[in-house]
Parts: C-alpha cells; structure tokens; sequence
C-alpha cells in the first residue's frame, strides 16, 4: 500500500489516517454539492420528468376496454374468429351487463370513441346502445313483475339477497366500479350479498351488488327503499334458465324463497341476448365489430404507435392503412424536409453574418450584434404577427410590388397559409440560433492562418475553402442541430402562418389534444418526436458538449 | 474623424468609374419608379441621365460633401412631389440620399479604404459586395419589426397600410389601438396574468437553478453529465412535447390539490402555470450561471472561510456579488420565457390563467385587431429594454473577470 512506510500509515493532524482523512473530506464534498443539487433536481423530475414519463405510458395504455367491459373480455377469450362465425350467447350477455353499467356511469361513449380510432362506426354503435341497454332489461322486468308483483319492490328485494358472506363478491364488484368510475367506491353502503343467494343466483347476485354499490355511492339513495334497475331482472331471468337453479330453488329455504320458486316455475320470455342486440343494431352481428375487441382487449397495446405510422393491428396482425388514410408519414417526412430547408438557410444567411462578426473590430462587431440579438429577445408572438403583416396577401411585400407594378393586382403571391410562409418566418426567427453558436466558434480561429495561407499562395476562394471552412464546420453542426431541433418540434409559427400544408406533426399533436381528443395518438405521435430529438440531442452532445451551449454571445 | 478620411489619395476616375457606376444604380430606380407608369424602360434612361449629373457634382464638388447632398435630396423629393404625392416624396428623398452617398462613397475613393492596400479590383468588389450581402442579411433580421410598429399607429381597425397612412396624412394615424391597449380588460387581465406568474416562476427557477449551479461546479460531483442532461433537458425537448406531457400530468395533480387540499380552481390553475413556466426557465439559469462561475476564483471563499466567515456569510458577502450578473442575466432569461410562452400555458392553463402571449396568439388566429400591433410594439421594447440590461451586465461581468481589455 502506497499510504504506508515503515513507521505505520501516515497520519492527518486529527490523529487518523491521512487516507481516511482525506475520503471522509471527499465524501463530505460530493454530499455538499448533491444537497446543493438536490431540490433543484428533485423539482425537475416532479415537473418535467414525470409528466414526459406519463405521456409515454399514455401512448401504449389501453386499459380502457377491459376497464369498461370486464365481464367481455374474458368471455371473449373462449371465442375463435377463424372457425366460429360470432360470439357465444354468453359473451352477449356479458356485454349486456357492461355496457348496463357503463352507460349508467356515462362512460360507454368513451370506450366507443376509442375503438372508433380502429374501426370506425363503432362510436355510434355504442352510443345507440348503450342507451338502449334498460329497454332489453324491461322485456325482462315486466315478465317477472307479471308473474309475482313483490318483485316491484325494494324492500322484497333487499331482504331477499341482504346477508352475510358475501365479501368476496362485494370487493371483486366495488373494484369493477372503480376501474370503471376512476373514482373512489370503498364507502360503506349498507348491504351485504347472502352467501346463499351468490350460490343459486350467482349472475342475479352479481347485478344486484352493482346496482347496491351505484345507488348508494353515486346515487346516495338507500339501498333498501329503492327498486333494483332492469339488469337485476334480466340477470334473474338468466340464472332461472338454467337447469341447475330449479332443484336448487327447490331446497331454498330463505327469504323469498317461495316467490323464486313460482317464478321458476312461470313462463318466462325466451329472448336471447345475442338475437336482442341484433335488434337494437344489426353491426352486433358483424364480425369486424368483435374481433376489433379482441384485438384491442389487453391493457396495453401499440395500435397507437401503429396509428402514427399510418399502420392499423388488425387480427390477421400489423397492415397499413389504405392510402387515402395515410397521413402521418407524410407529415413525418415534410416535418423533416421543411426543418432541413429551414437550417439550410440559416447556415445560408447565417454564415456571412457569423463571419463579418467575427472579423470586425470588437467595438463594431458589438454594436452590429445588437441587431442580432435585438430579434432573439423580441416575443415569439411578435415575429410571428410582424411575418403575417408582411406576407399576407394585402400585407407589406404584395402592396409594395403591386405598388411597384412587378405584380398585378388580381395575382397577388400568395406567400402565406402555405410551406413558402413557414419557411420565410421560421428562418428569420431561429437565425440567431445559428449565428451564435457560429460566431463563438469563428471567433476562436486565428485570422494569421487565412493571411498564411495567402502568403504561401492560396487564393482567396483556396485559402478560405480548405483553410478556414474546415475549422468552422464544428460552428456549423452545433448550429444546425440547434436550429434543427427547435424547428422539428415547432407549433406557433406553422400554425399561424402555415395554413394547411405549412405545418409541422407539432400541430398534428396539438389537435388530438385540443380537437379529436385523441390523447393516446398525440401521446405516441409525441414519442416518436421526442426519440427523434433525443437521437439529435446525443449528436449535439457529441459535437459540442451540452456545457458549452451559450446564449447571447 | 469622418472628416479626415474623406478623401483618398488615389482617387477613380470620373468618367470610367464614378460615372457609370453612379448612372447604373440610378438607372435600377428609374426603372422601378418607371414601372410604376408602365414606363420601365424609360424611366430607366431618365434615371441613368440623373445619376450621369449627380456624379458629375460630385466630382466637382467634392469639399462641399454635405451641402450637395441635401441639395440631391431636396431635388429629388420634390421631383417626387410633382410627380406623385407625399409618399413618392419620401421615396425620391431617400432615393437621392443614397444616389448622392454612393456618388461621394465611389468619388472620394471611399470604397477602397476599408481593404488592405495589396487588394486588386476583383477583391475590393467582391468584400464590397459581400458587405451588400451582410447588410440585407441585418436587414432581413430588423426590417420585419418596422412595419409592425408603423401599423400599431393606424387610425383603421385594419391589419393592412391605408392610403393615408402612405401619404403621412395625420388623419391616417392614432393612438387608439394603445388606448384599446391600456383600457380594456381583454388585455389588461392577460397582463396583469403575465406578470403574476413570470416574475414568481423566475425567482423559483433563479433560487433553485443558482444553488443547484453552485453544486454543480463543484470539483466532485457524481454522475455531473447525467445530472446535467436532466437539467437541462426542459430547453432541448420540444416544447409541444413538454406541454403534452404536463398536460396528462398536471390535471389530475391540480384535481388532486382541488379535492384534498380544498385549493380554489383559479388558484390551482396558476400553481400550475408557474410550476410548467419555472422547469422551463431552469435551463437557463443553470447555463448562465454555470459560465459565469468557471470564471470564478475559489481561493477567494477559502479566505474568507479562514477569516471566520461561515459559509452563509461567505456566500453572500463574497461569492453572490461576483456572480450576480450572470445570476441576473439567467433570471431575465427565465422571464422572457415565461413571459412568452404559450404552447405550455395553452394546454396546462385555463381561461382565468389566460396570459398576455396567449391572447395575442387567439387574437392572430381568430379575430385580427391591429390591438395586437399595439402590444407587439410594447412587447418590442421592453425586450430591448432587457437586451441592454443583459449586454450592460454581460460586460460588467467580463470587466470584473478581466476578460475583455476595460
């Protein structure tokens, strides 16, 4: 060890030793600057990194469907769409209860604007539905209140499926409604499914603790005094159908035994639920409409990503859209021409400018610079506002050549609403963004190496071509990536002068959040972008260091 | 000292250079002013003759500079007065303005002067030439704001030039967009906004940023590059991509806040709006900060330390002093980009956070009033209020790091 000699290690003043001295000041440094660090840090990821986390998992999550059809989805699993032609009646009988909830707390609409995004028409089709849900439980409800009219009330009711032993039952139907609701349902609501009725009328028990939950936690009504919705009805018609409930009726000695046991025994009317969504729409019995659920049933799933990529899962697996619905490729790559085009001319106007700046007398080249920095500080707003002025079609630049009579009156150029109008604007307003950087790097090369080159007999195109440009080059990447990332993720300026083929994906983003609420699209639309920025943003790393970035000059 | 230089030594001749030269360029306004008659070609030929004359003055009156050249000026304006109205006046002044400068500047030698004296003719025409270019560059960066301001004054509710506004005619000007400006709540509040939630998110993000920055410079940090990409990570990503993100987050946390915390709706809103608006100033801070403190000398905290002053002391006393004005500059970068966001405020404000930025970007989109002008004209200078502050302190700064000579 190189921290002893021959008389023992080394000690500090304190009487340790020296080594350990010097790790205990080391280690008491890196804690000093992490807690100086640290609040700063910890507000950064609060604010900034976890919302950009959140949009991520927002661009694959899917919960939804299984969220609003719970009973659906697995009974959807036993269902082969290459040999079986549609569903199961169980499967309609569960879409029955799910989409009863769903359209109680409001949220079928929701669950059909999102498989819309996949196959279109089925927003209406759960809208139409979901409405219709109380009217194919009422066949139900008027049969049963036919044949025994104690079912019309509440209190028969309640006494005949309150008990004990329930438990599971209750939190496994509290939980449905939460996933569902995305509210809280944990309150206490007074009613406990027997253990005996779960046994005979499991489906019945089943709607009745839904509608329990539903009437005291959102309604805030008592669970005993109110009438059970029609689901309740047409889950006890269910249960009675089968075989099995008769003779388990029979040994029934509960509450409201006797009246199960003459309703067992009535005539009740044989509607299937398969050929009762078929009436309401005849798209229920379209296989497109399932086999869209079942592709869209797990909790996660790259449709959107497929979605920004102009692609679509369908069951026989990825395909692309037909070509009049293609778009975001398109927009990708006109995203990128136009950034490339709007760089292009900054490196263009920016260069002579960075150069002139760089070879005049300080004094000179600080009163010049003003007038570079002069639109770096103005308002984004106010750039943007002075380009609409002067491109519109009765802006400054048309009545000036109308004026001039280069232009006539009647084909004023049009240089707004269109890519010409975004390009002009957007390279005005990041030109600074290249100028500095260009300028910091030029001011570094010694202007004796132009004038050697000059005396050994370049030329002044030579000398400047393969003396000077070389070591500039480093000024332009660091400026062109700069400008190139803040013009792909751009959206004011495309917006207001871009009309409808000058803007950017940015804008794409903007309207699925703001207009087609389609946040799963934007989500991963904003993805895609943000990996492109990123890959750009390790180059600029790469070729200047991220601390070397300075503003102002 | 314009005075000394006026005249070079070797001076070009009158008929082979000054002449034509002068002729050439009067010629492209002639034949501009002639397309306006429909007459290119022979406003062209009338332009030529003018520029043959005003050379010849020149050259012949070459001491009386100043004289002549008002003299131009005066002559053409009132040509342009005959000819047209107060507008072509203008136009004509400013034209002769130039004939004349460019028939001294070309006369005098003037042209030369700037070019090392080995530069052959080629040379000289070409750094000209590229000094042409450099001009309309800076004119391509500054001229956009002019019309702007200009139309801020119209006495229409028009986006666009009026005929009476070309002729100067008084009646074509007013106050009145200001006065719509200052006195109606449609932008008083989006101010008053503006100005609750930049200044409070710029002392966040200079409090924060100033101490993370002094951390950071440490000569031991572990994981300083990660730490830094993290930091500086709200200036590189997009800033739609920001805004959708906060999007998501912020509104379930601001119900959240609402719902336990019992917090009014307008005051979570501009929680919010603060919270998005301070990470997105943070970088900044923490780059002009970080720079100014490479500059600075850590001796001089160690003797204050070892004179008995504890750290609090000594940072206040010695260190904050020194890098004030980088910690100013950060800060005012921090407000100018609060104070002209609106992609984040858009997504993650509501109405009653409704910032000044966001109303002009509804009014450009929706409903155009020349009212926009107005506060773009005051937008224009309070940034060059700021843009002196920060280049005064920039240079204060090098003065006291000693690294520009005085």
């Amino acid at each position: 060890m190189s921290d002893t000699t021959g008389s023992g290690p080394m000690l500090a003043a304190d009487g340790r030793p020296l080594k350990e001295s010097l790790g205990r000041a080391l280690r008491r440094q890196k804690l000093r600057a992490l807690a100086l660090i640290a609040p700063l840090l910890f507000f950064v990821l609060l604010t900034f990194v976890i919302p950009i986390v959140s949009m991520l998992i927002r661009s694959v999550d899917n919960k939804i469907v299984e969220n609003t059809l719970p009973g659906t989805v697995p009974a959807l699993a036993a269902w082969d769409s290459t040999t079986q032609d549609l569903p199961s009646e169980d499967v309609y009988q569960n879409m029955f209860f799910d989409l009863f909830n769903a359209s109680e707390a409001r949220r079928h609409t929701r669950l059909g604007s999102r498989l819309n995004y996949e196959t279109t028409g089925l927003a209406s089709l759960f809208r139409t539905s979901g409405r219709n849900m109380d009217s194919i439980g009422e066949v139900f409800q008027d049969a049963i209140e036919d044949v025994d009219p104690r079912f019309e009330e509440g209190a028969f009711w309640f006494e005949m499926m309150n008990g004990a032993g329930g438990d599971a039952m209750l939190e496994m139907r509290r939980a449905r409604w939460e996933n569902l609701t995305e509210q809280d349902m944990s309150a206490d609501i007074g009613f406990m499914p027997s253990q005996a009725i779960i046994e005979i009328l499991p489906t019945t028990a089943a709607a009745y603790t839904d509608w329990a939950i539903w009437t005291v936690i959102d309604e805030e009504e008592v669970v005993s005094e109110e009438d059970p919705w029609e689901a309740v009805y047409a889950a006890l018609a269910i249960d009675l159908r089968n075989p099995a409930t008769g003779p388990a009726l029979a040994a029934y000695k509960g509450p409201g035994a006797e009246a199960l046991q003459t309703l067992a025994a009535a005539d009740l009317p044989d509607l299937t639920f398969a050929q009762a969504f078929l009436d309401l729409d005849e798209d229920w019995a379209d296989k497109e409409v399932w086999e869209t659920i079942v592709v869209y049933s797990p909790n996660y799933t790259a449709g959107y990503f497929l979605n920004a990529v102009d692609a679509q899962l369908t069951p026989e697996g990825v395909s692309m859209r037909p070509d009049n619905q293609q778009l975001y490729i398109q927009l990708f790559i006109r995203t990128l021409q136009m950034s490339l085009i709007i760089t292009g001319s900054c490196i263009l106007l920016g260069y002579p400018i960075a150069w002139l700046l760089a070879n005049l007398p300080v004094r000179t080249a600080n009163v010049l610079m003003i007038l570079v920095l002069l639109p770096f500080w103005t308002s984004l707003l106010v750039r943007t506002s002075a380009w609409k002025v002067l491109l519109q079609q009765q802006g400054v630049i048309n009545e000036i050549l109308v004026w001039l009579g280069f232009v006539d009156d009647a084909n004023r150029l049009i240089l707004m609403n269109n890519s010409t109008g975004t390009i002009i604007a957007m390279t005005h307003i990041l030109l600074p963004f290249m100028i500095l950087p260009l300028y910091s790097v030029m001011k570094t090369i010694p202007p004796s190496y132009l004038r050697a080159a000059k005396s050994l007999g370049a030329t002044n195109w030579t000398a400047f071509w393969r003396v000077y440009f070389p070591q500039s080059v480093p000024g332009i990447g660091a400026g062109s990536i700069l400008v190139f990332i803040l013009a792909i993720g751009y959206y004011i300026t495309p917006e207001i002068v871009g009309g409808t083929d000058g803007v950017f994906i940015s804008n794409r983003i903007a309207y699925h959040i703001s207009s087609s609420l389609n946040w799963g699209l934007a989500a991963a639309l904003g993805t895609i972008l943000l990996v492109l920025v990123m890959a750009l943003y390790w180059c600029y790393d790469r070729i200047v260091g991220i601390d070397n970035v300075k503003l102002g000059g | 000292m314009a005075k000394k230089m006026l005249i070079a030594e070797k001076r070009p001749d009158l008929l082979r250079f000054t002449m034509p030269l002068t002729a050439l360029l009067a010629a492209m306004f002639g034949f501009v002013g002639g397309n306006m008659a429909a007459q290119p070609m022979l406003g062209a030929l009338i332009g030529a003759l003018v520029g043959c004359a005003i050379a010849f003055v020149a050259e012949t009156n070459l001491m009386r500079r100043t004289q002549v050249r008002w003299g131009v000026i005066a002559v053409l304006a009132i040509a342009g007065l005959v000819f047209g109205n107060v507008g072509t006046a203008v136009s004509g002044a400013i034209i002769g303005a130039v004939l004349s400068w460019t028939a001294y500047w070309l006369a005098t030698g003037a042209y030369g002067m700037t070019v090392p004296i080995y530069y052959t003719p080629a040379q000289t025409l070409w750094h000209n030439t590229f000094k042409f270019i450099c001009g309309l560059i800076f004119f391509f960066l500054v001229a956009p704001l002019i019309p702007v301001m200009w139309l801020s004054f119209n006495a229409e509710d028009f986006f666009t030039f009026t005929p009476e506004m070309l002729n100067f005619q008084a009646e074509g000007y007013s106050l009145k967009h200001y006065r719509d400006f200052l006195g109606t709540d449609e932008w008083m509040v989006p101010l008053k906004n503006s100005l609750i939630i930049a200044p409070i998110a710029t002392i966040i993000s200079v409090t924060l940023g100033t101490l993370a920055a002094i951390g950071l410079s440490q000569s031991h940090v572990p994981g300083r590059q990660a730490i830094m990409a993290i930091l500086i990570s709200p200036m590189i990503v997009p800033l739609i991509i920001s805004a959708t993100g906060m999007f998501f987050f912020y509104a379930p946390l601001g119900n959240w806040l609402e719902a336990t915390l019992g917090l009014s709706q307008s005051f979570v809103g501009f929680v919010k709006v603060i919270l998005a608006h301070a990470v997105l100033g943070i970088p900044f801070v923490i780059i002009t900060v970080t720079a100014t403190l490479v500059g600075f000398d850590r001796s001089l905290t160690r003797a204050a330390a070892s004179m008995g002053a504890n750290p609090v002391t000594t940072f206040f006393q010695v260190q904050m002093p020194l890098i004030l004005p980088g910690v100013i500059s950060g800060g005012l970068f921090a407000f100018i980009t609060s104070f002209d966001e609106v992609v984040v405020v858009l997504f993650v404000g509501s109405a009653q956070q409704q910032t000044l930025p966001w109303q002009m970007f509804t009014g450009l989109r929706e409903q155009i009033s020349p009212t926009i002008l107005a506060a773009a004209t005051i937008l224009v200078i309070v940034s060059i209020m700021l843009l002196t502050t920060v280049e005064l302190l920039r240079r204060r700064s090098e003065r006291l790091r000693g690294l520009s000579p005085a």
